[in-house]
């Protein structure tokens, strides 16, 4: 067996969560080992639907999203590109007037975190996006949010971690994890070994495994998006579009291609999955009337990856009840591209300083130890998250 | 001994009873049209699919019905096949459930996504042959994209659909045996041919004879085409490196490399091909194995000498599973059905399957050979230019492709993921294989070893505002 190589915090999993703290931890001084399974950003963090936004999520999440916005509006100085990452707004629309009240009161409980939500009318929807179908009665924009190319920004941190210090390893799937009784000892089935006194479990949907070796089982779920994407189209949609209480999602990149997702695929094995010929269908139905600009479009591709969802659609975040230096970061629930790199950063801090700027308490892994599906301390607010949809729509398993 | 393939036996001593749409085939060229004929003969009605408006696949293509060319016109020595095949389909499709320009999009749980008239539609199996064919193979050189080039398959489909040369001076270039077909075929239907530039020495070609030997009346088709060409004054080069194609609105002349010399043509029109390539997707998406083909110089499904692919249930034919030709196409799709048949209890002429597992492993013989003749220029990715556009759809140059490399990553869809190669609406079918070459060439790797294009549905287009039957 190889000799283990000695670090400060290893990091498994380089998702967009495991590779900025693996970053946030070089630049502050640390050795770190980042440890990917596949690719980095190649799984969840790497094929989502490229969302950056703060409006619609839990007021539990806001704090650190407030502190992510920071992050992306200094993107390349972090990353070295901007990964096609534009500040287009994100418009979130309502079908009914129940839905706008929905986005109405969401606009009042989430004043203070900086959003500056504007409330859209029929009318002056109708005035600033034309484009926007009939079928929506009014809109909340938040026009500092926006879009992201998730293929190029997602690995972009990994990289920017390497050039930072970090030693990165793609293709290093983790094969056994121990404590020696001072520090955690990583292998990797190609006989790496890792030593370090902090370990930061980023492992995604797949960080169940870990968390239940040290006797913090999860309920974890896997979900699975139902992504699509058209040919260029001439330019339409200048915001990134979702709707009030789950539906198709839409945002339109520089080359002109739309980018749609909706419902759920269905898993091909553990690390892959398929959008599902149900939910692409779904979408290629009833688009047009949310974005009739997309009548007569042809989608080219199709796509889906595997997300992790616990219960309450919260993410775990922050250190474990159990096990002295190991750190959880999973669970975002399909929402973790734009809050990823704040989560890093707060996971980053409790190594570094022992306590993350901002509170994690509500993302504490202790919620499921006791009465799990009653006592979470994530605050309700009247509005879901977006882009999260029903996970029992499509063909995604029961 | 013969009653089966006579179709004298019925489902009389049949085994397990199986309904009309459990047995579907996919695609209607020879080998698909051939597969449909032996089930039906044992009393097997199947479900057969296809793209096209007509049977008779991307060789045998038909023209619309109110053309009056004479097989003979349109497909020269290959008429009495075509005409053949052409029968057949025409005298089983009221017999079998045949859908003509029906897409196959995606397969899902033993379920074939449809679309049809812009109505999609589910077609559940239990047994299936995958038939679905080729496209030229594609090596870019610098202004491919201009109007005015074509591949040779699509200057052939010109000619034979539509009775129409895709210029008045047109040159060929690549390799393989379809190149010379195509520029006789033009020639005679009163096109100029300005030259013919062939990629492959013609020593090559003198070494691969013993093995061409093997299949004489095929060999004896393409040195006809090639002596009918050279005495009707079409000039012939070999050993041809094709540099670039000029034009600004479109084709005016192309250069090529021949030795250490440049030379120049004018033209208005361009083909060219370097051989065929599989149409895999649909098997990709069946979940089928892969195995990497140095003959093909591609990922290909397995299948085993009678057909069957890794799958349970689904069976492969023709040169959707490695590039044999049509006659071994129609080979191939009798031998997946009586392979079928015979997995499902139909009694089969077992003497038969055997004589068509032969020919076909005498006709890969020859593929060999052909291989040899008409060798893949293997120096292509050395010498494509950074600016050479690979990549159509996305716009992605041979340089962007070689920086993505130069950034640490060589596994080709991570490479898609990061320079857009192979995202656009072909899905990689027309650029991928270049695309590979280049990442192999440029991060040092064996073209087997930079990994395989997932498969992604749609595998064509699919368009906003489908109805679905629910």
């Amino acid at each position: 067996m190889s000799q283990p190589v000695e670090v400060d915090a290893v990091v498994i999993g380089g998702g967009i969560v495991g590779a900025s703290a693996a970053l946030f931890l070089a630049l502050s001084g640390k050795r770190v080992a980042l440890l990917e399974r596949d690719f980095f950003g190649s799984h969840s963090s790497g094929v989502n639907y490229g969302g950056v936004r703060r409006q619609g999520r839990p007021l539990s999440q806001l704090p650190l999203s407030r502190r992510a916005h920071e992050i992306w509006g200094d993107l390349r100085a972090f990353i070295g590109t901007d990964g096609e990452y534009v500040r287009s707004g994100h418009l979130k629309l309502a079908r009914s007037d129940k839905d706008m009240a929905a986005l109405v009161a969401y606009e009042e409980a989430s004043r203070g975190f900086g959003m500056q939500l504007q409330l859209l009318d029929h009318a002056q929807l109708r005035a600033r996006f034309p484009w926007a179908g009939d079928v929506a009665v009014g809109a909340s924009l938040c026009a500092d949010d926006g879009h992201a190319n998730p293929r190029l920004v997602s690995p972009a941190f990994a990289f920017a971690a390497r050039r930072a210090g970090a030693q990165t390893f793609e293709q290093a799937h983790v094969s056994e994890v121990s404590h020696d009784g001072q520090a955690f000892v990583v292998r990797t089935a190609d006989d790496q070994c890792f030593r370090g006194p902090w370990l930061l479990n980023c492992a995604g949907a797949w960080a169940a495994q870990l968390a239940q070796q040290f006797g913090e089982p999860v309920p974890m779920r896997a979900g699975h998006p139902a992504m699509l994407v058209t040919e260029p189209l001439p330019m339409f949609m200048d915001v990134s579009t979702g709707v009030e209480g789950g539906g198709i999602y839409a945002r339109q990149v520089a080359r002109g291609n739309c980018v749609l997702g909706g419902g759920q695929g269905f898993p091909l094995d553990p690390a892959t999955a398929r959008p599902g010929q149900a939910a692409i269908l779904e979408i290629l139905r009833n688009a047009v009337e949310l974005y009739p600009p997309l009548a007569g479009a042809q989608a080219i591709r199709t796509w889906s990856g595997t997300e992790g969802y616990l219960p309450d659609r919260e993410p775990v975040l922050g250190a474990s009840s159990t096990q002295p230096g190991l750190l959880h970061g999973f669970g975002f629930a399909g929402s973790g591209f734009q809050i990823g790199p704040a989560a890093g950063e707060a996971l980053a801090q409790m190594v570094c300083a022992g306590a993350s700027n901002i509170d994690l308490t509500p993302f504490s892994i202790t919620r499921f130890q006791s009465q799990p599906h009653t006592s979470s301390p994530a605050i309700v607010v009247p509005s879901g998250t977006d882009n999260v949809i029903p996970l029992l729509r499509g063909r995604s398993n029961p | 001994m013969n009653e089966a393939k006579n179709g004298a036996v019925s489902e009389a001593v049949n085994a397990p009873a199986t309904s009309v749409a459990s047995t579907v085939i996919v695609g209607a060229g020879p080998a698909g049209i051939r597969a449909a004929q032996t089930l039906l003969a044992h009393g097997l009605r199947p479900c057969l699919l296809d793209e096209s408006l007509r049977g008779g696949g991307q060789v045998y293509r038909r023209q619309p019905e109110h053309f009056k060319r004479s097989a003979k016109a349109l497909y020269g020595f290959e008429a009495g096949k075509a005409e053949s095949v052409h029968t057949t389909i025409d005298q089983l499709q009221a017999e079998i459930d045949y859908r003509p320009e029906t897409l196959v999009w995606n397969a899902e749980s033993r379920t074939l996504d449809t679309l049809h008239n812009g109505r999609a539609a589910q077609v559940p199996f239990k047994h299936l042959i995958v038939a679905t064919g080729a496209t030229d193979r594609i090596l870019p050189v610098p202004g491919w994209t201009l109007p005015g080039v074509y591949s040779l398959g699509a200057a052939q489909i010109a000619l034979k659909f539509q009775g129409c040369a895709i210029g008045q001076r047109v040159v060929f270039a690549g390799s393989g045996p379809l190149l010379y077909l195509v520029a006789y075929q033009y020639a005679k239907a009163g096109a100029t041919v300005a030259a013919v530039l062939d990629s492959s020495p013609f020593s090559a070609q003198t070494r691969a004879l013993p093995a061409l030997l093997g299949q004489p009346s095929t060999l004896a088709k393409g040195l006809y085409y090639r002596a009918w060409l050279t005495a009707h004054g079409v000039p012939v080069h070999q050993g041809v490196h094709l540099h670039d194609i000029q034009g600004e609105r479109r084709v005016s002349g192309v250069s090529w490399q021949q030795g250490n010399q440049r030379k120049n043509l004018v033209c208005d029109a361009l083909a060219f091909a370097h051989a065929l390539r599989s149409e895999t997707q649909l098997a990709d998406l069946l979940g089928c194995d892969f195995a990497w083909s140095a003959l093909n110089r591609a990922w290909l499904p397995t299948r085993d000498a009678a057909g069957r692919s890794s799958v349970e249930g689904v069976y492969l034919a023709g040169d959707g599973a490695g590039i044999m030709g049509a006659d071994a196409a129609e080979m191939a799709g009798e031998l997946a059905a009586l392979t079928l048949l015979g997995d499902l209890g139909y009694r089969i002429d077992r003497a038969r399957s055997i004589e068509l597992q032969r020919q076909l492993a005498a006709i890969q013989r020859f593929r060999q050979g052909l291989e040899t003749a008409f060798p893949f220029p293997e120096d292509w990715a050395a010498k494509a230019p950074d600016s050479l556009i690979v990549c159509r759809c996305e716009e992605v140059s041979a340089g962007e492709i070689r920086q993505t490399v130069a950034e640490g990553h060589w596994e080709i869809n991570r490479v898609k993921a990061m320079c857009r190669v192979g995202m656009g609406r072909c899905q990689g079918r027309m650029c991928g294989l270049a695309a590979t070459e280049i990442v192999a060439h440029a991060s040092g790797r064996e073209v087997a070893c930079v990994g395989r294009l997932r498969g992604q549905a749609p595998i064509k287009p699919l368009p906003f505002g489908v109805e679905a039957e629910q």
